[in-house]
């Protein structure tokens, strides 16, 4: 294990310059690679996060993220591979970095360079990833990222010298403050300039004994000899260090290899002191350790970083739990007060279009589509905007400043107890947020039984979807009183409450699944807990644009159509014209507002639409399905929305805007809907909610699994359309039965009262 | 032999080796446990389990079942 001299590292500088129309006229490709928390998200966003487009790559669920910059007119296309620790992949998710590297990813063009984002302050750590890159022998680029961290804790880094001992261009820079960034460009341009397209490769930094480099050449060229085609030495080296892992699986279903070859030259690696796997990381964290020996200088005593007693507070036995419950409950107190002022201009700004469009159109069929349907059906999914805005504010700043983390450090001993582990945690942390990313991100679980645990109770994590159902049934129906003397009101303590229902029914579920079906030894654990940052305000605000743009989109995509779908089976087929002529005539009426005969014409005007809602296809059906959902408390018009909200649980608002709009309970102009929620009447004039009614509501959207995308992400996780029904039947069920006692029971007590 | 699970909050130690050749074992060498690195206990989590430790420069989360793999030289 030798240095490279100054002289071998040549090889990466210029070596006979590409003339300039080789490189100009075509797009160069780049990859972007580096530890878990190294600032890698940050660097991309400053590099081409303007235009980022984000996919799947085929067959795995790896997000593949790619966007595009210029240096000097050059044009370059940035992948954004997934953090890892190391290129030894372990499963077909890990393998797609690999195969990217490899230039065996059919849907990329051809790697050109890498670059290789470290953090500068744990450059040991990070060194294994850069020298499994060294060995896969693209051009490289090695950044050092945090270096305003580095000059806070005055460490001192020697950049000229560690470049000329590993061989390739060392920029240092500062993701955050978007400093050294021009450097970094220049290094990248003058790398990609200096290779030209018939010699991209580099010499390899050789790390390994003789023996593992002779068996590796060996392996590399059986393979060749068995496939007809050229196999790389980096997958061979894999091959024969990953014992059982994903290299492995993949060769052996392509190629015929002779049985045994792999363990006889394990064997025989073991009898020259090579023994697999642990020659890798004594070959390359005893490299690491002689290239930066002397390149790193620490001060005499280093300064007590600046968080290290906010990560004694926040992982305390006993405080750090006490902190976790109070962010929650803060988290939940903001989406209280701090959406209230927003709430209240954007339902403003709904009754002024509705009143605009009711005295510029004729009563008629279109003006009930566009008032009824339409506005009264999107607008009422509009006004939760501030709420989930302000929800993943504070979820994007957690993750980004290193709190998740410890949360799952608190949390692990409990989820054990019902046989999850902490690294579940986040993942369902983040389904508070959605279950779709919360169900991508068990990805991170290696152990398969306890993924697919976490997989099927993800989605009873309250998510923000449900959230306007919670505000709406809470804002109408739980009195405005506060608890615990004055400081906390007692619609947030509700709404704090049910955010926790689903994650206690997760306990019993999850713990029953472990013991039945998806028995198992509890997952490794071992995870870093990244160093605290000040949560970067980039970051944190393209998350939530991002999401509020997802939910407005939705709100004008799907539930634009599922309320109008609602609209028409709500209008239809009645005979409308003798309410038009009524609503005409209260338009137009222009005596004194107090005059008996008007008073008339509204009663008339209510009871025509009760009974043409009554008779239309959605009342049809709705009596149809009352048997069922009356002993839940509801009547056919809370069924036919709560069954219309199947596809996702969000469109319930917009049809019960629809619904109770088109029933016309009360005036017109009052457009809120909680409003007409609480003007809602039975038949025989009983208000048709109460307190145990909302609460039954409410607990069934906490527990039905009421999103069609969930069901499908389920699908493509699980690979199998068995999970998503099971957890269609489960939640339904749960969900059901839960109704039934809340409302059941709450009846029960009133009536004791 | 003394294990990782035995040191005591706020004391450091010696790296002298991890047991075993699983995923486990690679995964703790990628975070950097390996021999010859110091290794500090910071703390524990409510019940006792899993701890912090503090080894590369690194805060790192370890559960007892994998503190016991890891083999130290405890110093001072």
């Amino acid at each position: 294990m030798n240095l490279p001299s100054p002289e071998s590292s040549t090889a990466t500088i210029p070596n006979g310059i590409a003339s300039p129309h080789d490189f100009l006229n075509r797009e160069f490709t780049v990859a972007l690679i580096g530890n878990p928390n190294t600032g890698k998200s940050t660097l991309f966003n400053r590099l081409a996060g303007m235009n980022a487009q984000v996919g799947n790559y085929p067959g795995v669920t790896v997000e593949k993220k790619v966007g595009r910059f210029h240096v000097e007119k050059q044009a370059i296309t940035l992948v954004d591979l997934p953090g890892t620790y190391s290129l030894s992949p372990r499963s077909a998710d890990e393998m797609v970095s690999v195969n990217v590297l490899l230039n065996k990813q059919p849907d990329l063009n051809p790697l050109d360079a890498v670059i290789c984002i470290v953090d500068a302050t744990h450059l040991q750590r990070n060194f294994y990833l850069f020298s499994q890159l060294l060995d896969v022998g693209l051009p490289l680029v090695l950044v050092l990222n945090m270096w305003d961290e580095v000059e806070r804790q005055e460490l001192r880094i020697d950049c000229q010298e560690l470049e000329r001992r590993v061989g390739v261009p060392v920029v240092p820079i500062s993701a955050r403050r978007g400093k050294g960034l021009d450097e970094l460009k220049s290094a990248l341009l003058r790398l990609l300039q200096s290779h030209s397209r018939t010699s991209m490769l580099r010499d390899r930094l050789e790390l390994f004994p003789e023996a593992f480099q002779q068996a590796r050449r060996e392996l590399a060229a059986e393979v060749t000899l068995q496939s007809g085609q050229v196999f790389p030495e980096y997958l061979a080296e894999r091959l024969l260090l990953d014992v059982n892992g994903e290299t492995e699986r993949e060769v052996l279903a392509h190629h015929q290899l002779p049985p045994g070859v792999l363990d006889r030259k394990r064997a025989w690696l073991a009898e020259q002191e090579c023994p697999v796997p642990a020659i890798e990381p004594r070959v390359r964290y005893g490299w690491a350790r002689m290239v930066l020996q002397g390149i790193v200088i620490e001060p005499k005593t280093r300064p007590d970083t600046r968080y290290d007693q906010l990560d004694w507070l926040l992982t305390h036995r006993f405080l750090g739990p006490l902190v976790f419950a109070a962010i929650m409950l803060l988290m939940f107190q903001a989406i209280y007060l701090g959406a209230q002022p927003l709430m209240s201009s954007i339902e403003y700004a709904q009754g002024y279009v509705a009143d605009v469009v009711v005295s510029v159109m004729p009563s008629g069929p279109l003006r009930s589509l566009i008032v009824d349907g339409a506005i009264a059906g999107v607008g009422a999914v509009v006004v939760f905007l501030p709420q989930i805005a302000i929800l993943f504010l504070f979820i994007a700043m957690l993750e980004d400043c290193g709190y998740m983390a410890r949360a799952a450090y608190i949390m692990d001993c409990v989820m054990t107890k019902f046989g999850l582990s902490g690294k579940s945690f986040v993942p369902l942390m983040s389904s508070y947020a959605c279950a779709i990313p919360g169900i991508m991100a068990t990805r991170t679980i290696e152990n398969p039984q306890d993924r697919l645990a976490t997989i099927l109770v993800a989605p009873l994590m309250s998510c923000s979807a449900r959230l306007p159902v919670y505000i709406l049934m809470i804002n109408a129906f739980i009195p405005d009183d506060t608890v615990f003397g004055a400081w906390l009101s007692l619609r947030a303590l509700v709404l704090f409450m049910f955010y926790f229902v689903g994650a206690l029914v997760a306990i019993p579920v999850a713990w029953t699944l472990k013991k039945t079906w998806l028995r198992g030894e509890p997952a490794p654990f071992a995870m870093e807990l990244p160093g605290f940052k000040w949560p970067g305000s980039r970051v944190v605000f393209a998350r939530v644009r991002d999401r509020s743009a997802e939910f407005l989109t939705n709100a004008g995509t799907l539930i634009f159509v599922t309320t109008i779908l609602v609209w028409a089976a709500g209008y239809f087929p009645g005979d409308h014209t003798e309410l038009h002529r009524l609503e005409t005539r209260i338009e137009q009426w222009d005596l004194a507002p107090d005059a008996p005969e008007l008073e008339q014409l509204q009663q008339d005007r209510r009871d025509h639409s009760t009974r043409l809602l009554n008779e239309s296809f959605l009342g049809q059906a709705g009596h149809l399905i009352e048997p069922i959902v009356s002993p839940l408390g509801w009547d056919w018009r809370i069924g036919m929305a709560v069954i219309s909200s199947f596809p996702a649980r969000e469109v319930v608002i917009g049809t019960l805007g629809t619904i109770f709009s088109l029933g016309g309970d009360i005036d017109e102009s009052d457009t809120r809907l909680m409003d007409r929620l609480k003007a809602a009447r039975h038949p025989d004039g009983r208000p048709l909610f109460n307190i145990p009614v909302a609460l039954s509501v409410m607990v069934f959207f906490a527990l039905c699994a009421q999103c069609a995308a969930t069901l499908m992400v389920m699908r493509q996780e699980t690979r199998s359309w068995k999970w998503p029904l099971f957890s269609f039947t489960y939640m339904t069920t749960l969900a059901y039965l839960a109704a039934l006692v809340v409302y059941q029971t709450g009846m029960a007590l009133g009536s004791l009262n | 032999m003394t294990t990782l699970n035995e040191l005591r909050p706020g004391k450091t130690a010696v790296i002298t080796g991890i047991e075993g050749t699983d995923a486990v074992a690679m995964r703790l060498m990628e975070l950097g446990l390996f021999e010859g690195e110091r290794i500090s206990m910071q703390g524990m989590a409510p019940l006792g389990d899993p701890r912090e430790y503090s080894v590369c420069g690194c805060r790192v989360s370890l559960r007892k079942s994998e503190t016991q793999r890891v083999y130290i030289q405890p110093q001072g």
